[in-house]
């Protein structure tokens, strides 16, 4: 087991009220094991990827409670200092944005081998090597001669790679990518996602990918979680999950996305509503509001996940 | 003003020309007229401080007392002082003093206060508040008073106003610093920065500090003018750099006594310290237009 999270809880406190940002969400993950993790904006999916490395912005945001093990150490209680140690170099992030997430002012090829200087003491002559590897593995042509290069000078999806490979550079066990393609062309996703899988494939590397995008989950991902409001609703192996989508937002989302064996005239069905405030949730199940197959019982208590088949866990009251 | 066409975009994302264009950096500030006379005189009393000796007719500290209080002659350009020493001469070598004393107490405020406003302007929270009411305290005292006060406590001499100056100036590097770390620090690369495990120290120093360098340059060159014009204030009244060493400041005091006689005593040391101020704001203007990119009239986002 390389990452255990148990009850990961992290509030916002704001002057309103509690933000329930990540609430009670637990997952596993083995060695070399991909996750995806899906839901619509907001529903916690990058807080509770921040929450691993404890990037939760202060003051406001804080761990509440939960633990997360990670190689056997509980992260939350580390030091500064260990978790400094931890990040970028046992678990690296992969973000949104490669132009706003690169330093303007900083070359490519000083980016890519921070985490080389500060975890490995690495000394700048060696990193400018290794950094022209890393930037070869990402398949960025002409690699020795962008080291120079700023970030202005790449497009997008250049500078994406830069953020793939410095993520790699010191061959982390586990790397978050929190919608690492979302800013980029649909050609240069379906790229960037290959050289991805292929490079966490050959070093063994797990990986949680965050994304909305449940074509992304389908081909990349060996489990899926699907979060709603802060909550982890539906949990299963990547095939279950497609073959028999269980909780209803589930089904509504693939209902959404347009299907190549579908008949074309028959509309998508999105799902009705908007997600709730998160600090203002319902009673109940937070889906019920927008729910077809609401009962009673869905406004009056919020479902737990029960196990529905070996790989499979769902939290909706008419599976109870 | 066609600049930034001569380059096509490159790889097909529009993406906005780095705030460090060197480039168009120095085709903006040569376009600037007034900061093109700015560089120049500067250039100019650069140049005169540096080669001081070998371009005063005469030793500053010689004194010939038959030839006192003289208005401009052939041997004597811009006449002589009370004692008989060449004020030319005196003017030359009082400009390595003001422009060494500017530069030094700039240098320091600079990294005084760049240090406290990076500190600052990261941490946040109790840190940023007090230090932000320390410098507010530091901006309510006139400026002369306090140096006053310092000097005569430290003792007069170029030692004393430097340190002085450097209390008195390092705030504004502070504000404008703490300020722009505040805007940077929430930037998704921070963040990334973050995630990637730098130290907080490193953050500030790798990822935040080259980020903030454009007003910190801009805010230097004005500050060069002010603290020039404060040590020549200082050495006005008595308290700066002692006799019989030249600077602009000692050299108005004691001509200013002998204003109906040989105007140019106190003159000539006037318009330098005038020329240098102007100077050092014009630079500093045009240079923030030049590292700017809104202000920039041709900047790509305006087009």
């Amino acid at each position: 087991m390389l990452l255990a999270v148990r009850n990961l809880t992290t509030y916002f406190f704001n002057g309103q009220g509690t933000v329930k940002a990540v609430d009670d969400v637990s997952y596993e993950l083995e060695e070399g094991q991909t996750m995806g993790i899906v839901g619509e904006s907001g529903c916690g999916k990058t807080v509770s990827a921040l929450s691993l490395l404890r990037l939760i912005p202060g003051p406001s945001g804080r761990i509440v409670r939960g633990e997360i093990l990670f190689e056997g150490r509980d992260l939350l209680k580390l030091s500064q200092d260990e978790i400094c140690s931890i990040r970028g170099n046992r678990i690296a992030m992969i973000f949104q944005e490669p132009m706003t997430s690169l330093n303007p002012v900083l070359t490519i090829g000083y980016q890519v081998m921070e985490p080389l200087l500060v975890h490995k003491g690495m000394n700048k002559k060696a990193g400018i090597l290794k950094c022209i590897e890393l930037l070869k593995s990402v398949q960025i042509p002409d690699a020795p001669s962008r080291v120079g290069a700023y970030p202005h000078q790449f497009s997008g999806g250049m500078g994406q790679r830069a953020m793939i490979a410095m993520g790699l550079s010191c061959n982390p066990r586990l790397i978050i990518a929190d919608e690492p393609t979302t800013a980029l062309d649909v050609t240069i996703q379906a790229e960037l996602l290959e050289i991805m899988k292929g490079l966490t494939r050959d070093h063994g590397t797990a990986m949680i990918i965050i994304t909305h995008n449940l074509g992304v989950v389908a081909r990349y991902a060996d489990k899926v979680m699907v979060m709603y409001a802060g909550k982890a609703i539906e949990k299963a192996l990547t095939p279950d999950l497609y073959r028999r989508p269980r909780h209803p937002y589930t089904k509504g989302l693939m209902a959404s996305i347009p299907r190549l064996d579908q008949d074309i005239r028959q509309k998508l069905r999105p799902i009705e509503g908007q997600p709730p405030d998160l600090a203002n949730l319902p009673k109940g199940c937070a889906f019920a509001p927008r729910c077809a197959f609401c009962v009673e019982r869905c406004r009056r208590e919020p479902p737990a996940l029960i196990k529905i088949s070996e790989n499979h866990e769902v939290a909706c009251w008419n599976y109870a | 003003m066609m600049k930034s066409m001569e380059n096509p975009i490159r790889d097909g994302n529009a993406v906005p020309a780095s705030v460090f264009n060197s480039n168009s950096i120095i085709k903006t500030l040569i376009h600037h007229k007034v900061v093109l006379a700015g560089a120049v005189i500067l250039l100019f009393m650069l140049v005169v401080a540096v080669f001081a000796p070998y371009l005063a007719p005469y030793n500053p500290d010689d004194q010939d007392l038959y030839q006192v209080l003289q208005g401009p002659s052939r041997q004597h350009l811009l006449g002589t002082d009370d004692v008989g020493r060449d004020l030319l001469s005196r003017v030359i070598f009082g400009s390595r003093v003001t422009l060494l004393m500017g530069a030094v107490s700039t240098f320091f405020s600079a990294i005084i206060g760049v240090f406290i406003g990076l500190v600052s302007g990261y941490k946040g929270g109790v840190i940023d508040m007090i230090v932000m009411r320390i410098t507010d305290t530091f901006m309510c005292i006139p400026a002369l008073v306090l140096i006053l006060v310092m000097v005569s406590a430290l003792g007069p001499g170029m030692h004393s106003v430097i340190i002085s100056i450097t209390v008195l100036s390092w705030t504004w590097f502070a504000r404008i610093v703490r300020g722009q770390v505040m805007l940077v620090r929430e930037l998704p690369y921070v963040e990334a920065a973050r995630a990637l495990g730098a130290s907080g120290f490193r953050i500030m120093f790798r990822h935040l500090l080259p980020n903030v360098m454009a007003p910190v340059i801009i805010t230097a060159t004005i500050a060069l003018g002010g603290n020039i014009m404060l040590e020549s204030a200082v050495s006005f009244l008595g308290l700066g750099v002692q006799q019989p060493t030249p600077s602009w400041g000692n050299e108005l005091r004691i001509g200013y006594s002998y204003l109906e006689i040989v105007p140019l005593f106190s003159l000539a040391p006037g318009l330098m310290i005038t020329l240098t101020v102007l100077a050092f704001n014009f630079l500093g203007d045009g240079l923030r237009d030049a590292l700017d990119p809104r202000l920039r009239s041709n900047s790509p986002m305006m087009r």
